[in-house]
């Protein structure tokens, strides 16, 4: 991975999204739910982080907070040398062209009602791109770029395959020649066949437009495809991110490994050893003290119970940081029965 | 193996719609033995979950029916019974979880009544009998506390909890044949890890054969011992997982494969892909179903549609020009595409 000269394309810092939580026949609020919680990390122009993490734990949550769909109650987004977190009206919008979405399902985020040229102009029309009778053949060229042919423009969604929608979905999110682009479960409601031809069309894209991806996911072998770096949320924080392979090939957080051992492989009889985590993830609105895995972490020590982990570098350049306390030299647990931590860097 | 507890014979399914007939199933068969783990995998569409429906006589009737074939359980044919008949089946004999536990429980009554109902129409048990036999079912099926949720309402539970209620409704008549319409594909990894357990376990426990559909080729492979592969209502290629995963015949089951994203790391970020869509199922071309998408079609499979023929010691294949190897598959793949 190259290391970045300069700055990032984006810096997020400590990055936090509450939701109030209401009780009483007054709806007080009584309470929050914090779905991200102190969130940082940075991502390089044409690279893709992959967030992965179970349902809940506030993936999307992150994706919407960055791009400004929710409003952080804390921290920074620095998009392109740019703190996007304070800007409002028209900086803003001016500011969205360069970060756009593609959403989970092709059949709900495509309005019924319009053409794909409709759809399509749109953005262009929004923030007036190039001279009104040039952007038909904008249109075109861009169902182009997406594997579609320009006839198509005429069709309605409904007379689309759910591939041929998420193309749409593709081709508008690209309207803008955007810097970034936040992709939330995009390949996840396709079958495995579309599913591998429109992860090709993402890479490729990639390719040609040097454009970031924030590629939201729960499915471990699509993040591994897609992804330069990997991060792994668990109740709103980050508990690991890693190079891919780093990731993938010397997981260190507890839940990172279980979550590796509990993907079923498309090859029989090789049989590994399955970390099966006892009971389910806690509410966000009521989450544990200490580190927020330690109810369910095979390898929990007392200081988990009490204190949060730092996040630590666990190789030399500083790639692989991990929250927890078993790799905090500061905490190093008296019983020996741990692996010592594979350095190769 | 003496006779097997499922066989299906030659089933055609068909729906009425506004563009005419179309067979959703044309003419499938297959068997499962007792306490068997059958696979069924295919795409959306290509007719597996129609096929459990009508395992069940629970094809929508109209526009659907089952126009020919036969469904024999333990020897007894299923087509053509009444529906009073065929509710003695359904929940004792045969059972079926499904995909999304949240509309398959209804919202309005705790798991309780739900279970209780089942249990007691089925067994004749006792109002207070079928809840202690539900209590021990929740148990079994690894719920911790079953006397602290069994009073409570669908919305109440978590997704993974709701499938386990789903599974222990399913097993509390021991039934011979379990049906899993994608009992895990809406759940998180860690959860599903914990539930497919579930199942093996309960299986394993009361001798019950399952037929496992799923899209998820990971799935099968870790759960079923044989798998059938359908694609536009046909059966394209049926073996032992062993033999299916690591010598696919049929170019469609290579290509699934094939489109995988691996595990491993991978320098090559293009993924081998199947060309085209599924052919609508209104306007079937002639010949074999695959030939648009198949890297190796020849003229003859435009033209004639394949049969299913023997493939290795137990598998079958409906393939005119099978193929040799994963890699002969790939290397067909790279020629066709340039």
């Amino acid at each position: 991975m190259a290391v970045a000269a300069g700055q990032p394309l984006l810096r997020v810092r400590d990055l936090a999204r509450y939701f109030p939580v209401t009780g009483g026949i007054i709806r007080r609020t009584v309470g929050h739910l914090k779905a991200v919680d102190g969130v940082s990390f940075d991502l390089e122009a044409g690279q893709t982080l992959g967030l992965v993490g179970e349902s809940g734990c506030g993936k999307s949550t992150l994706g919407r907070t960055i791009l400004r769909l929710h409003d952080p109650c804390r921290g920074q987004v620095v998009l392109d040398g740019m703190d996007i977190t304070a800007l409002s009206g028209k900086a803003l919008k001016q500011k969205r062209r360069d970060m756009q979405m593609i959403f989970q399902d092709p059949f709900a985020s495509l309005s019924p009602r319009r053409t794909v040229m409709q759809i399509l102009r749109e953005p262009l029309d929004i923030h007036r791109i190039g001279r009104r009778e040039d952007r038909r053949r904008q249109v075109e060229a861009l169902l182009e770029t997406v594997g579609l042919s320009p006839p198509m423009a005429s069709r309605y969604p409904h007379e689309f395959s759910g591939g041929q929608r998420q193309r749409i979905g593709i081709a508008r999110a690209l309207a803008l020649n955007p810097k970034f682009i936040v992709a939330d479960e995009a390949v996840s409601a396709l079958d495995v066949s579309v599913q591998a031809q429109i992860l090709n069309l993402i890479t490729d894209l990639q390719e040609r437009f040097g454009i970031a991806f924030l590629f939201i996911t729960h499915d471990l072998g699509v993040v591994r495809h897609v992804s330069h770096r990997v991060a792994v949320m668990y109740l709103g924080r980050i508990v690991e991110s890693a190079p891919v392979d780093r990731l993938f090939e010397h997981p260190h957080h507890p839940y990172t490994r279980a979550l590796l051992s509990a993907i079923p492989s498309p090859e029989p009889g090789r049989k590994r050893i399955r970390i099966i985590l006892p009971g389910e993830v806690p509410s966000p609105a009521n989450p544990p003290p200490g580190c927020p895995f330690h109810p369910r972490c095979p390898e929990a020590m007392d200081i988990c119970r009490t204190r949060v982990p730092k996040t630590l570098a666990v190789d030399a350049a500083g790639l692989h940081q991990v929250s927890c306390h078993l790799h905090d030299p500061d905490h190093v647990p008296s019983a020996s029965g741990r692996p010592p931590s594979t350095e190769n860097s | 193996m003496n006779r097997p507890l499922l066989e299906v014979d030659n089933l055609v399914i068909e729906f009425e719609t506004d563009r005419g007939t179309i067979r959703a199933v044309d003419g499938i068969s297959f068997c499962v033995g007792a306490s068997e783990t059958l696979g069924l995998v295919g795409e959306s569409g290509c007719g597996k979950s129609v096929t459990a429906l009508a395992l069940l006589g629970l094809i929508p009737s109209p526009p659907g029916r089952v126009a020919a074939g036969s469904i024999r359980l333990d020897g007894r044919e299923l087509t053509g019974l009444s529906e009073a008949r065929m509710r003695k089946v359904r929940g004792k004999d045969i059972a079926m979880i499904f995909q999304e536990p949240m509309s398959a429980l209804n919202p309005v009554f705790t798991i309780a009544s739900q279970m209780t109902r089942v249990i007691r129409r089925h067994q004749g048990l006792s109002r207070r009998q079928a809840r202690a036999a539900a209590v021990e079912m929740l148990a079994l099926t690894g719920i911790a506390a079953p006397l602290r949720l069994i009073d409570d309402y669908p919305h109440q539970l978590s997704g993974g909890m709701r499938q386990r209620v789903m599974i222990a409704m399913a097993m509390s008549c021991e039934p011979k044949l379990l049906i899993a319409d994608e009992p895990t594909t809406a759940l998180d990894v860690t959860t599903q890890a914990q539930v497919l357990e579930q199942i093996l376990a309960l299986q394993s426990s009361f001798n019950t054969a399952v037929i496992l559909i799923t899209h998820d080729l990971g799935v099968v492979a870790e759960t079923c011992s044989r798998a059938l592969v359908m694609y536009c209502g046909r059966l394209a290629e049926e073996g032992t997982v062993e033999s299916l995963f690591a010598h696919p015949r049929h170019p469609y089951t290579a290509g699934l494969l094939e489109s995988i994203p691996a595990l491993q790391a991978s320098r090559n970020r293009h993924l081998p892909t199947i060309a085209g869509a599924v052919p609508d199922l209104a306007e079937l071309p002639p010949g074999c179903l695959f030939a648009d998408r198949c890297p190796s079609a020849r003229s003859l499979c435009r033209e004639e549609h394949p049969r299913l023929i023997t493939s290795g010691r137990d598998g079958r294949v409906a393939c005119h020009f099978p193929v040799q190897s994963r890699e002969a598959y790939r290397a067909a793949l790279v020629q066709w595409e340039s």
